[in-house]
């Protein structure tokens, strides 16, 4: 009744393309982010933003890249883990190497160097594709653990094997408090989500699509499957970089190989198959399901317990996730391959018709 | 030179049980298209099961003979990875038929951390041990020719024994068996295997199951060898560039590939390692097969991949 677009006309080709088409949306949204960036701040606690909030954020940008390879090109990679590891590194030895670096700029050059290793690690999808290609992508993973972790140069030598950074800067604006760097992130976020929801859009994000459904053809119509292939690594992998770099630098502060393990790989897979694949909104879906989900899980599993007369242990709890996150992409997979996305617009085309169904 | 042989024959044991893992793959690859990332898991559950058994079994029983507790913990291991194959035939793959490989792997994804749960929630997690009475005896041979001989452990030759024996008697049941005839004809065309009466649904559980065996064995030896804990997941994970260099549907692939990696590995922690920091036979056999795909990305025995529109 009041979610259509009834009575809204377009009289422009550029009206007509919006990434909102219906108004309603449009406002929903912006008021969205104004929340976001100006309500939140005085609403949540400190906890919030370190457990829930600034991860949120820092995965769900992390999940657009993998959505982008994944969900929009196909290409199936488990070493995401790695180009966040490549991202977080970059932009730390930039950063330390480099007298009066600003951040944002080392930031985005972590990205940069996500962009080559992604790429170099994406020529094999030049050649395999599907199961193969996964394979391939895991020696990313393999590799990077092994050279972060045993290679001194990037690491500046330090003797733990773990680095740290402090004292983070924009424009004299110091970011220091949860809140803070909860703006920051935010920030990074909606830009870069903006950046690839228009990017998925346009003629390259069609090319991306046409490689995912079947390559074969969509070569034979005259895409180039080296261009879109290669350009699907080199965008996801800027994007995770990024993602890499705010991970270390704002949310971890200090951090070690293992902060981008195999594990991290996985997680960002779920992140996609349950959010949606082949959908951006998915991504914050899947980021904030995942981030949750655990964090329920220890809250809500001991109390159910304790009504049943048992005691639940951590070990227990870790457990049930394993099984609860295997068991839920077993179903989304069965069930709705397109994942929570795919509900989300499913609710809202019914939602144009209420009241009357036809 | 001797320690080159004694390095070299720790490569060749090493990617026998390598093999092993990749013949699970192999196995449900050839006869069900999908490309199951849950074999790490289900060595894990295997040994997981077989080792709790072998120590409750005579608790229960009041058995004294250890080799008959170890035999019907065996069985009962066997039972339960029946069980599962069963299970995941009915709960996952009935529903994903007809679904893109890619969809299929995710779903043995899923099942891999749901393997890795449930198996850990019911038999613990901590380390165990299996022993089956495998000798633990160094043994040196070549005494003679070498200086201090070469070193080779008795658990080894008895572990790629078992496995030799392992494929034989699988490919004699894919051979010569009916059922082995129903599980190739299901390997190359699902839909025409179908319309001669071949059952899709029973064939899957048998291979599965047979998958489950060969990670039974797998978990077993590598478990008697190492003790069973949470990291023999990452067994799975060493066996992915086996199946990759011996192509994904060939079972001498996954075996001469298996030997391949493991002697790979080997030389290259011994004669490489100490140059760059060590602990590269991880990654190091992954580049060894993704440089082998720029050039054959079917593998070694892969079958050529033709696309059509």
């Amino acid at each position: 009744m009041f979610y259509r677009e009834n009575g809204q006309f377009k009289t422009s080709y550029r009206a007509d393309q919006q990434i909102f088409a219906i108004a309603q949306d449009r406002w929903a949204i912006l008021a969205l982010i104004a929340f976001a960036f100006i309500g939140v701040p005085f609403l949540v606690d400190e906890y919030m933003y370190r457990a829930i909030l600034i991860p949120f954020l820092i995965l769900a940008l992390a999940a657009i890249g993998v959505n982008i390879l994944v969900g929009y090109c196909g290409q199936i990679s488990l070493g995401s883990g790695a180009f966040m590891a490549v991202g977080a590194y970059a932009a730390y030895n930039t950063y330390i190497r480099i007298d009066g670096m600003p951040l944002i700029v080392a930031l985005l050059s972590g990205g940069f160097f996500a962009t080559l290793v992604g790429m170099f690690f994406g020529i094999p999808s030049l050649r395999v594709k599907g199961l193969y290609l996964a394979v391939a992508t895991l020696a990313a993973q393999f590799f990077c653990d092994w050279a972060f972790l045993r290679v001194g140069w990037f690491t500046n030598n330090t003797s733990s094997g773990s680095v740290s950074v402090s004292n983070l800067q924009v424009l004299g604006w110091t970011i220091n408090t949860p809140v803070e760097k909860y703006l920051f992130c935010l920030g990074f976020l909606v830009v870069f989500a903006l950046l690839a929801k228009n990017l998925v859009r346009s003629a390259i994000g069609r090319e991306w699509m046409a490689i995912r459904d079947m390559d074969v053809a969509a070569a034979v119509i005259g895409i180039r499957p080296m261009y879109a292939k290669l350009s699907a690594f080199a965008v996801s992998s800027f994007i995770i970089g990024v993602a890499g770099g705010l991970w270390g630098f704002v949310h971890l502060g200090s951090w070690e190989p293992a902060a981008f393990s195999i594990d991290r790989s996985f997680q960002l897979l779920f992140m996609v198959i349950i959010g949606g694949m082949g959908s951006i909104m998915g991504s914050f879906f899947g980021a904030a399901f995942i981030v949750v989900l655990p964090i329920f899980l220890n809250q809500v599993l001991p109390v159910i317990g304790h009504m049943l007369g048992m005691e639940i242990s951590t070990a227990f709890v870790s457990h049930a996730e394993f099984m609860i996150f295997g068991a839920l992409i077993v179903w989304f997979l069965i069930v709705e391959p397109h994942g929570l996305a795919k509900l989300w617009s499913i609710g809202k085309q019914k939602l144009r018709l209420w009241p009357f169904p036809h | 030179m001797g320690f080159f042989i004694e390095a070299f024959l720790g490569g060749l044991m090493a990617g026998m049980l390598y093999s092993l893992v990749a013949l699970g793959f192999v196995l449900i690859y050839k006869a069900s298209g999908v490309f199951n990332f849950a074999q790490g898991a289900m060595v894990l559950f295997a040994a997981l099961a077989m080792a709790r058994f072998s120590e409750w079994i005579p608790a229960w029983l009041g058995l004294e003979n250890k080799f008959l507790g170890n035999l019907i913990a065996f069985v009962l291991a066997g039972a339960v990875m029946f069980v599962l194959a069963w299970l995941i035939e009915r709960l996952v793959l009935r529903h994903l038929v007809n679904q893109e490989g890619v969809t299929l792997l995710m779903a043995t994804l899923g099942i891999t951390y749901f393997l890795d749960g449930l198996g850990q929630t019911i038999f613990g997690s901590d380390i165990y041990q299996i022993d089956v009475g495998m000798p633990k005896d160094p043994l040196f041979l070549f005494e003679n020719t070498f200086d201090g001989g070469v070193l080779v452990n008795l658990e080894d030759v008895y572990a790629a024994c078992i496995a030799a024996l392992l494929v034989a008697v699988l490919s004699l049941f894919f051979q010569k068996t009916s059922t082995g005839r129903a599980l190739r004809a299901v390997a190359d065309d699902h839909q025409a295997a179908q319309s001669i009466g071949i059952p899709l649904n029973r064939i899957w559980v048998i291979v599965w199951f047979v998958a489950g065996l060969t990670a039974l064995v797998a978990g077993v030896i590598w478990g008697s060898k190492l003790g069973v804990q949470f990291s023999l997941t990452t067994v799975a994970l060493r066996a992915l560039p086996v199946i990759i260099l011996g192509g994904l549907t060939s079972v001498p692939g996954a075996i001469i590939g298996g030997l391949i990696i493991g002697v790979g590995e080997k030389l290259s922690e011994v004669y490489l390692g100490p140059y760059v920091g060590g602990g590269i036979e991880i990654w190091f056999a992954y580049m060894v097969a993704l440089v082998f795909l720029l050039f054959r990305p079917q593998g070694l025995f892969g079958e050529k991949i033709i696309d059509r529109v």
